[in-house]
């Protein structure tokens, strides 16, 4: 696995990588809806061929929204409960261990992360009975630890998958915690260490 | 064509914004307000109103979470 390369959003091309990130950040201004906008980008247009074809596709924040918009991911992001941006170190349950996006936390010697969230869109949401099969099918990856779900997601639901397992998105940011000095913890790291150790395997 | 498409949040989700409205009449001195939702409303010149609905599902209104209503104005202006 080679270095990070910045796609623009008007390319299609993405430069065969071996997996996607979708970061967080604003988009398009997110006039009408947080992510509304971007998911029509044409990069996108090739993020969900790439996904269809089984590739990782991870979505931070705003990049969360954008999956939901363009239903690679279930559910929406609603305004957080409190109506306020939001930014605070959080503490994420990790439920499912065994995903491309987590399976380096076998080795994390702590049962969750703690990893800073920044946003005023996060209450993630949906239907009775896809929030059912989402914890029916493992699809519920990251869960806000007690106490810690300031922006009122229905089931503490911090990040989820998409069925196949391929595609995930949260909304706290793993980047932001990948050096002591600036982030709190190095907990983010497992999240992008899981992707490698995925690719990397499915290489061998 | 003029059209006006109105975006509410659907019923049974949770909406801190209408809540805090809610809220805040009553402290104004409006009582007996009960049930309040804030939502969107868009105004758009159109040539063809059949492609409405479609614009609402792909892109005006996320359906899993909001309703849409669209409404034809009568005449050009608005």
């Amino acid at each position: 696995m080679g270095d990070a390369e910045l796609i623009w959003h008007g390319d299609r091309d993405l430069r065969d990588a071996d997996a996607i990130v979708v970061p967080g950040g604003f988009s398009y201004g997110d006039y009408l809806r947080a992510g509304a906008i971007a998911r029509f980008a044409p990069a996108m247009e090739s993020v969900v061929e790439f996904a269809r074809d089984g590739g990782l596709v991870l979505g931070i924040c705003n990049g969360f929204q954008v999956l939901c918009e363009a239903r690679l991911l279930p559910g929406a992001l609603l305004p957080n409960v409190n109506l306020r941006f939001t930014s605070r170190q959080v503490q994420l349950d990790v439920v499912q261990r065994d995903t491309p996006f987590t399976c380096a936390c076998a080795e994390h010697s702590s049962p969750s992360l703690s990893i800073p969230a920044k946003h005023s869109w996060g209450r993630y949401h949906a239907d009775e009975s896809t929030l059912d099969e989402l914890e029916r099918h493992g699809q519920v990856v990251l869960r806000y630890a007690p106490g810690a779900n300031f922006n009122g997601s229905l089931r503490d639901i911090a990040g989820v998958s998409n069925e196949a397992g391929n595609v995930f998105g949260l909304m706290p940011h793993p980047e932001h915690a990948v050096d002591e000095l600036t982030g709190g913890s190095t907990d983010g790291l497992t999240i992008f260490q899981s992707m490698r150790l995925t690719v990397e395997g499915a290489r061998v | 064509m003029r059209a006006r498409v109105l975006i509410r949040p659907k019923a049974g989700i949770l909406d801190p914004q209408g809540g805090a409205v809610e809220r805040a009449l009553p402290a104004l001195g409006f009582a007996g307000v009960d049930n309040v939702h804030v939502g969107r409303l868009i105004e758009l010149d159109v040539e063809d109103p059949s492609q409405l609905d479609s614009m609402c599902e792909r892109l005006l209104a996320n359906p899993l979470v909001e309703d849409y209503e669209v409404q034809l104005l009568d005449g050009a202006s608005a």
